[in-house]
C-alpha cells in the first residue's frame, strides 16, 4: 500500500533535496491565509492541501492570481469549506504566483527490472495527451541528463522560442539528476510527479508535486 | 584470461562434444545436431551417444557417457528428454564436462512440472560446477572452430559479428542474412529459457572476446535490468551492440497512481536504457542485421556530415530526404568539389548534394568522384547509389539473341568490369580515408540471379550492399549515433 504526501510535504521534500520550489505557507484559516499572502506579496495562488488530495484542477481546488486580501480571505474560506469528510486535516497552501508559458513534467518511477527511473516530458494539462516523454535509469550523470532532455521529440521548445529565452539546461539537468538520487537514497518513495515544472523565463520551478510513499504499516 | 572468457570457453571453444540422443533416425534433434557438427567440419572431437551403440551416418557411436575418455569432452549437447537429463549431466560431470547446452524442451516453457525440472537442473549444474545454456534452445555456432551445434542450421560464414538471441528462429534469421550478404559471424547462441546463463552473460563474453567486433542481440525481456545496463555499458565502451527488441510495446504500462507511472511503458524505459548504454536499436530483423554488418565492416564516421552520390535522380532525392529525416547532416557541396566535378562531367549534373551525375559519367568518373569526396575534410560519410546498372544492361545483352556479335561482347565486358570496379573503388576509398561509404542499389539480389558484378564486387570487398538508400541511411545514422557516444565517453 502507498499513500500520497500532501503538496506541501512533497515540495518540502524536493526543496530539501535542492530542487527549486516557490515560496509558500501552509495555513488553516482565512486570516492566516491573508497574513501569508501579505508576507509573500501579491499575486498569490491558493490550493487546498492535504494528504491524498490529487486532481486539484478537476475538483476546482486551485485559485490563481489573487491580488488582494479580500479575495484571498474569500477564496480560503471557500476552499476550506470544500474539504471532504476524510480531509478535515487539510489546509490551504498559499504560494507566490509563478508565471511561465512552457510547462514540463518530471518524475520518478520504479521499474520492476531497471529500478528507479527518471522521466522528463512536455507537461502541464496536455502531458498525457502529448506523451512526449523520455526516461533514464538512475543514477543520472550530467550527460545522461543532457541526453534525456534531448530525447524529447519537441526538445526545441526548450530553446529560444517565440520570445522565450533558452531553458537553463544545467538547472533542468540538476533537477533530473536529483530525482534519480532520491530514487536511490529513498527506497520508501514509490513515485514522484512534478507536474507542472514551469519554466519561469529560463528557470525551471516546481509548480505542483506529489510524492507517493510506502504506507507506514502501523 | 578474464573470468567470463574462461567461464564460457567450453561453450564457444570446446575441444570435445558429447551429443546425447543421437539415433539412427535422421529426423531426431540429436541426430540432426550430430549431422550439423560433422557436416560443417567441427574441429574438435565428437562423442555421439546412442544407447544401442548403433552406427549413425556410417560412424560408430558410444553406448554410455561413462565410456567417453575422461577429460576428452568439455561440452555436452543434450537433446534427450528432460526426464533423463539430470542423470546424463551427472555422468558428463564424471568424465570432465564443464558446460552443457540443453536443447531439450519440456522445461519452464511447458508448465509447472517443467519449471520444477528446470530448477532442479540448474541446482544440479551448480553442484557439479557445470554451466548451463538453454534449455529449450536451438544451439550454438562458433565459426573459429567450425562448430554448428544446432538442431537446425543455418551455419553462417565466419566474420566479426557475434549474436545472442532470446528466440532461436530470430537468431537463425540473423545468420541467414549472413549467408545471403556474406558478412559473417564469429559466434551465435540461442538463449532458450535462460535458466542459468542469460543474454547479459553472452554479451559480457562477446564484449571481451577478441574475435567479436560487434554484438547483435534479440531480446524479449530482461530479468536483471541493472546488470544488463552495466554489462551493456562496459561493452559499448569498447564495441557496439545492436539490439532488436520484441514484445515491448506501449502495452505493459504499470497500474499507476502517478502521471509518471502511467507514462512509464516498458518500451519507453527500454528506449532510455539503449540511449544510456549506447545500444543501437533496430526496428526490424533486416535492419538489425544490416546495422551490425555495417559496424562490422565500415569505419566509424567522425560526424554526421553526409554526401549522397548517385547516377540517377530519384534515388538521390529520396535518399537525401531520408538523411534529413533521420538527422544526418546533408552538407552543401563545397565550392572546390563543385569546381572539380565540373571539369569531369557535362553541365547537366546536379552541382549540389546529392551529387547526381545524371548519366554524364565516363570510364573513370565514379572512382575519381568517390576518391575526391572521401578525401574531402567536409565529408564524414558517403552513400553511393546505383551500383549494378551497367552490369544489368550487360546481362540483358548477354541473355539476348544478338550477343556476342555486333561488338556486343566488348560492351558487355566493359559494363561488367566497370561495375565491379565501382564496388571495389568504394571500399578502397573508404578504407584509405577511414570514412564509411555505403553502397545501395535495388539490384543487390541480382548477385545471385545472374552474378551481377556490381553487388558481387561489394560482397567481395567484405561489405553489405544495401537494398535501398533508406536502408543504407538507417545503418549510417546508427554509426553516427554510436560514434558520438564513444567520442563523448572518451572526451
Amino acid at each position: 500500500m502507498s499513500e500520497t504526501l500532501s503538496e506541501f510535504e512533497s515540495k518540502r521534500l524536493l526543496s530539501e533535496a535542492g530542487i527549486p520550489t516557490p515560496a509558500e505557507r501552509l495555513v488553516f484559516s482565512p486570516a492566516e491565509a491573508v497574513l501569508a499572502a501579505e508576507e509573500l506579496s501579491y499575486p498569490v495562488a491558493l490550493k487546498l492541501c492535504g494528504r491524498g488530495i490529487a486532481h486539484k484542477t478537476e475538483r476546482n481546488l486551485v485559485r490563481l492570481d489573487l491580488v488582494d486580501a479580500g479575495n484571498v480571505r474569500r477564496q480560503a474560506e471557500d476552499l476550506l469549506a470544500q474539504r471532504g469528510p476524510d480531509e478535515a486535516g487539510a489546509g490551504v497552501l498559499v504560494s507566490s504566483m509563478i508565471h511561465g508559458r512552457r510547462e514540463l513534467i518530471a518524475g520518478l518511477v520504479r521499474d520492476p527490472q531497471f529500478g528507479p527511473c527518471v522521466m522528463l516530458g512536455l507537461g502541464g494539462v496536455f502531458a498525457e495527451a502529448l506523451s512526449d516523454v523520455a526516461f533514464a535509469v538512475a543514477p543520472l550523470g550530467p550527460s545522461d541528463a543532457e541526453d534525456l532532455i534531448d530525447a524529447l521529440t519537441y526538445a526545441r521548445v526548450l530553446s529560444r522560442f517565440r520570445g522565450e529565452p533558452e531553458a537553463d539546461r544545467e538547472k533542468l539537468g540538476q533537477i533530473l539528476q536529483t530525482l534519480g538520487q532520491i530514487g536511490l537514497d529513498r527506497p520508501d518513495i514509490r513515485s514522484i510527479d512534478i507536474n507542472p515544472l514551469i519554466l519561469v523565463g529560463s528557470r525551471p520551478v516546481v509548480a505542483d508535486a506529489l510524492v507517493e510513499v510506502e504506507a507506514n504499516p502501523s | 584470461m578474464s573470468e567470463i572468457l574462461e567461464r564460457l570457453r567450453p561453450l564457444f571453444y570446446p575441444e570435445g562434444i558429447i551429443v546425447t540422443g543421437v539415433s539412427a533416425h535422421p529426423g531426431k534433434f540429436g541426430s540432426a545436431s550430430y549431422h550439423n557438427l560433422l557436416r560443417f567440419g567441427f574441429k574438435g572431437e565428437l562423442y555421439p551417444i546412442n544407447r544401442d551403440g548403433a552406427e549413425v551416418l556410417g560412424r560408430p557411436t558410444w553406448r554410455k557417457i561413462s565410456d567417453v575418455p575422461s577429460g576428452a569432452a568439455d561440452l555436452a549437447f543434450l537433446c534427450t528428454p528432460a526426464s533423463v537429463n539430470e542423470e546424463l549431466l551427472r555422468e558428463c560431470a564424471k568424465v570432465g564436462v564443464r558446460a552443457a547446452f540443453v536443447a531439450s524442451g519440456g522445461y519452464s516453457e511447458a508448465g509447472d512440472e517443467g519449471r520444477h525440472l528446470e530448477h532442479r537442473l540448474v541446482a544440479l549444474a551448480k553442484e557439479l560446477g557445470i554451466v548451463i545454456a538453454g534449455p529449450n534452445g536451438q544451439g550454438i555456432v562458433s565459426t573459429p572452430i567450425s562448430m554448428c551445434a544446432q538442431i537446425v542450421p543455418p551455419y553462417p560464414p565466419s566474420g566479426p559479428i557475434s549474436m545472442a538471441s532470446q528466440s532461436g528462429n530470430i537468431g537463425a534469421s540473423f545468420m541467414n542474412y549472413g549467408v545471403l550478404t556474406g558478412v559473417g559471424f564469429s559466434k551465435g547462441i540461442s538463449c532458450g529459457n535462460s535458466a542459468q546463463l542469460e543474454l547479459a552473460d553472452y554479451l559480457e563474453y562477446f564484449g571481451e572476446d577478441p574475435e567479436t567486433l560487434v554484438s547483435l542481440a534479440y531480446l524479449e525481456g530482461i530479468d536483471d535490468g541493472r546488470r544488463f545496463l552495466e554489462v551493456a555499458r562496459a561493452h559499448s565502451a569498447r564495441k557496439p551492440i545492436v539490439a532488436l527488441v520484441g514484445g515491448v510495446t506501449e502495452r505493459g504500462k504499470r497500474a499507476a497512481s502517478s502521471h509518471t507511472g502511467a507514462l512509464a511503458s516498458n518500451a519507453r524505459i527500454f528506449a532510455g536504457v539503449c540511449r544510456q548504454a549506447g545500444i543501437a536499436r533496430a526496428e526490424t530483423v533486416e535492419e538489425a542485421y544490416e546495422v551490425a554488418a555495417t559496424f562490422a565492416r565500415q569505419p566509424l564516421p567522425r560526424g554526421p556530415r553526409t554526401l549522397v552520390l548517385t547516377v540517377a535522380g530519384g534515388w538521390g532525392v529520396l535518399t537525401a530526404d531520408a538523411c534529413i529525416q533521420i538527422g544526418l547532416d546533408l552538407i552543401p557541396l563545397s565550392e572546390d568539389l563543385r569546381e572539380q566535378i565540373d571539369k569531369m562531367v557535362p553541365a547537366r549534373w546536379s552541382r549540389g548534394n546529392p551529387i547526381d551525375l545524371a548519366g554524364g559519367e565516363t570510364r573513370d568518373t565514379i572512382p575519381e568522384v568517390l576518391e575526391l569526396t572521401a578525401a574531402h575534410p567536409d565529408v564524414d560519410a558517403i552513400v553511393y547509389l546505383g551500383i549494378g546498372i551497367q552490369a544489368a544492361q550487360a546481362h540483358a545483352i548477354k541473355s539476348g539473341p544478338f550477343y556476342p556479335d555486333h561488338g556486343l561482347d566488348r560492351v558487355v565486358e566493359f559494363h561488367e568490369r566497370q561495375d565491379r570496379r565501382y564496388a571495389l573503388a568504394a571500399a578502397e576509398a573508404s578504407e584509405r580515408h577511414k570514412k564509411p561509404i555505403l553502397v545501395a542499389s535495388d539490384l543487390v539480389h541480382t548477385d545471385r540471379a545472374y552474378g551481377n558484378p556490381g553487388p558481387v564486387g561489394v560482397k567481395e570487398s567484405g561489405r553489405v550492399a544495401y537494398p535501398s538508400g533508406h536502408r543504407a541511411v538507417r545503418a549510417l545514422a546508427q554509426l553516427v549515433r554510436y560514434s558520438r557516444y564513444r567520442q563523448r565517453l572518451e572526451s
